[in-house]
């Protein structure tokens, strides 16, 4: 175990370093030293990667919070700490990949005064803006029980139902909208992923991604940090990812069948095989394994599953905002390594920010009130004593 | 009435006049190597191609509906009531999403900047708005590059596909391409030869209204869902107030008979 940390501990050194430089490059000597974009690839990793695909990485907090204080299904609430801190890391996160990518980083705040809106971008950013708030709130209550503050602690608890609404309709509104961005470019983005209906594919995807990510990181924090994990749980959300996935497979299919494309992305190419990986991975994979009603019960397939899921759609987001224009600009993109080394920082941080809160603050609370049907997950061949629950305090 | 520029390149003789008056219009350097150039770029707003012995300028279109002041987050691109697309660097956060979306690829990037600006042809907006021409039209020693009042230029741009019908493509490029430009091409071989895209994949309609058909919805929908929301909140909660009601009273009443 302690060998083990101390692995992962140079990597985390070894990649914050180069991060670091990589941010020196950035900031003394500009994007285009640091990048390898261009007048020809304006958007690369940063906003392929660190936005499009952080955005939807964090998307689990507003499905787990509706369905624990909307739909009021209370088993899920022990899951309902980590999907808000994994959302507020995330979209945090989010905001320090823009401060990267964008040009003029010390005028994000113009955004607030010189207001178009007929800009998606700047929906996006005032709905990313409001949401970090109300995930700032929502995530305060860990916070403030940490540190016993009994008073502010009741006047977030009052407000947390207006919050958990605001926070499901601010998402909704920009995972679409983060589709919705690409509308603009019928001739440019490849036939493949431009659709009128890209914004309910974002939608639905960042749906599915939510819960994918849920099991996936309840599954690697319950095996890193030794907690119980209720299996109905998993099993619970994975019965919704696979209904998510068979809608958005349908709708997927539907698509290209009125956009007369089914038989293109059947004809070998450069956009087709990107293709490929992105529909085995985001839905064949998952879509075969969760078929079976034993895997929908097996907490272990259905960690499986979701990793194939958040893989597939991150090809997907990266299809998007990528691949799905190197043909129109007869050029490709792939990221410098210094470009690389500051999306590989931003992800170290998230797990590190992640791991340290969960250390020192009351995340999981799933030993408090643990059901006595529930199943232990063993994982990764992790022996049982390694999972003996430890109260964080 | 707005102003405009009709391109003719039957009339183009490859001098690059245009580009060495913009570049002293902007005050960029021009030599004989930016000269070489055949790309637009942050130091270069106009490039004019040459294809064996044809030519074709390349610039911003000044779109009547751009799609890059309808994306930009801060309203640093706007389409001036004379005609040019302008640019307020003092509003521009650096997001790019202008060169992402314009159909023409025009907006160029100082990439190497610390501080970096979008550069692209502004269309000389205080000669224009002084009633001057631009200062490529100035330049143009053939008259290749007219500039004038959009209406009148189209109807001399379709006089001239009439008169010598055998010169020409029997199209006038801007006319209705994305909505329309304020800057029109005409040509003797395809507009696609050069790079620009072709006006059947562009098509007649203008690049914001494929983003506002969704953006016009959101005010309506944002209360509604809410609502629903709200409801759904109301109904469960609702559901288990009556559940524990129920219970209570069950109980009452089995106290009672016992």
């Amino acid at each position: 175990m302690k060998i083990k940390l101390t692995f992962w501990k140079v990597i985390f050194c070894f990649v914050m370093l180069n991060g670091l430089y990589a941010t020196y490059v950035r900031f003394f000597h500009g994007i285009g030293a640091v990048s390898n974009m261009s007048d020809k690839f304006p958007w690369g990793i940063w906003i392929g990667f660190d936005v499009l695909c952080g955005v939807m990485l964090a998307a689990g907090a507003f499905i787990v919070t509706g369905a624990v204080y909307l739909l009021n299904i209370e088993r899920l609430h022990a899951i309902a700490r980590p999907a808000v801190l994994t959302a507020f890391l995330g979209y945090v996160l989010v905001i320090v990949g823009l401060m990267y990518d964008l040009g003029r980083p010390w005028y994000i705040w113009h955004q607030m005064i010189y207001m178009n809106p007929h800009s998606v971008m700047f929906e996006v950013g005032f709905c990313v803006m409001f949401y970090t708030t109300v995930l700032m709130f929502e995530f305060s209550t860990v916070v403030l029980e940490r540190f016993n503050l009994q008073k502010p602690l009741k006047v977030v608890r009052a407000c947390l139902i207006p919050l958990v609404i605001m926070g499901i309709v601010l998402s909704t509104l920009h995972q679409s909208s983060l589709g919705t961005v690409f509308l603009i470019m019928p001739t440019k983005l490849h036939p493949f992923w431009y659709s009128p209906a890209l914004p309910f594919f974002f939608f639905i995807s960042a749906v599915a991604v939510g819960l994918a990510m849920t099991i996936f990181e309840s599954t690697l924090s319950s095996r890193a940090f030794g907690r119980h994990l209720e299996a109905s749980v998993i099993v619970e959300l994975g019965g919704v990812l696979y209904v998510t996935l068979w809608v958005y497979a349908l709708l997927r299919f539907e698509d290209f069948f009125h956009r007369g494309q089914l038989g293109n992305i059947l004809r070998p190419g450069y956009e087709a095989y990107f293709l490929w990986v992105e529909l085995l991975l985001a839905l064949i994979i998952p879509l075969t394994i969760m078929s079976f009603r034993k895997a929908r019960l097996n907490p272990h397939l259905l960690y499986l599953a979701s990793c194939s899921t958040l893989l597939g759609f991150i090809t997907n987001r990266l299809n998007v905002g990528l691949t799905g224009f190197e043909t129109w600009a007869g050029h490709h993109y792939y990221p410098k390594w210094t470009e690389a080394s500051i999306t590989a920082m931003i992800v170290a941080l998230g797990f590190f920010i992640f791991a340290m809160a969960v250390k020192y603050l009351p995340i999981f609370e799933d030993e408090h009130h643990g059901l006595p049907q529930a199943v232990h997950v063993e994982t990764m061949g992790v022996p049982q004593s390694a999972h003996q629950p430890t109260l964080v305090h | 009435m707005s102003k405009a520029i009709l391109y003719d390149a039957t009339l183009c003789i490859g001098c690059k006049q245009c580009e060495n008056a913009c570049a002293q219009q902007n005050d960029l350097p021009y030599d004989d190597k930016v000269a070489a150039e055949t790309v637009q770029s942050e130091h270069k707003y106009t490039v004019v191609l040459t294809n064996n012995d044809k030519f074709m300028r390349r610039l911003c279109m000044h779109c009547e509906e751009p799609a890059c002041a309808s994306v930009c987050p801060v309203g640093a691109l706007h389409k001036t009531a004379e005609g040019p697309v302008v640019y307020d660097v003092f509003k521009c956060i650096g997001c790019r999403y202008c060169m992402v979306a314009c159909a023409f690829s025009q907006p160029k990037y100082e990439w190497g900047k610390l501080n970096p600006r979008v550069r692209k042809c502004i269309m000389c907006p205080d000669r224009v708005k002084q009633g001057r021409p631009t200062a490529c039209a100035e330049a143009c020693p053939t008259g290749a590059t007219k500039f004038g009042n959009r209406e009148e230029l189209i109807a001399e741009a379709k006089d001239r596909l009439r008169q010598n019908p055998a010169n020409y493509i029997p199209h006038v490029y801007g006319l209705t391409e994305v909505g329309g430009t304020s800057v029109l091409l005409l040509s003797s071989v395809p507009f696609e030869s050069y790079g620009l895209p072709a006006p059947a994949t562009l098509g007649d309609t203008p690049m914001p209204d494929y983003t506002f058909r969704v953006l016009s919805k959101i005010p309506d929908f944002v209360p509604l869902w809410a609502l629903v929301l709200g409801g759904v909140y109301w109904i469960t909660h609702r559901r288990e107030a009556v559940a524990l009601a129920e219970t209570a009273e069950n109980g009452r009443q089995q106290g009672g008979t016992k």
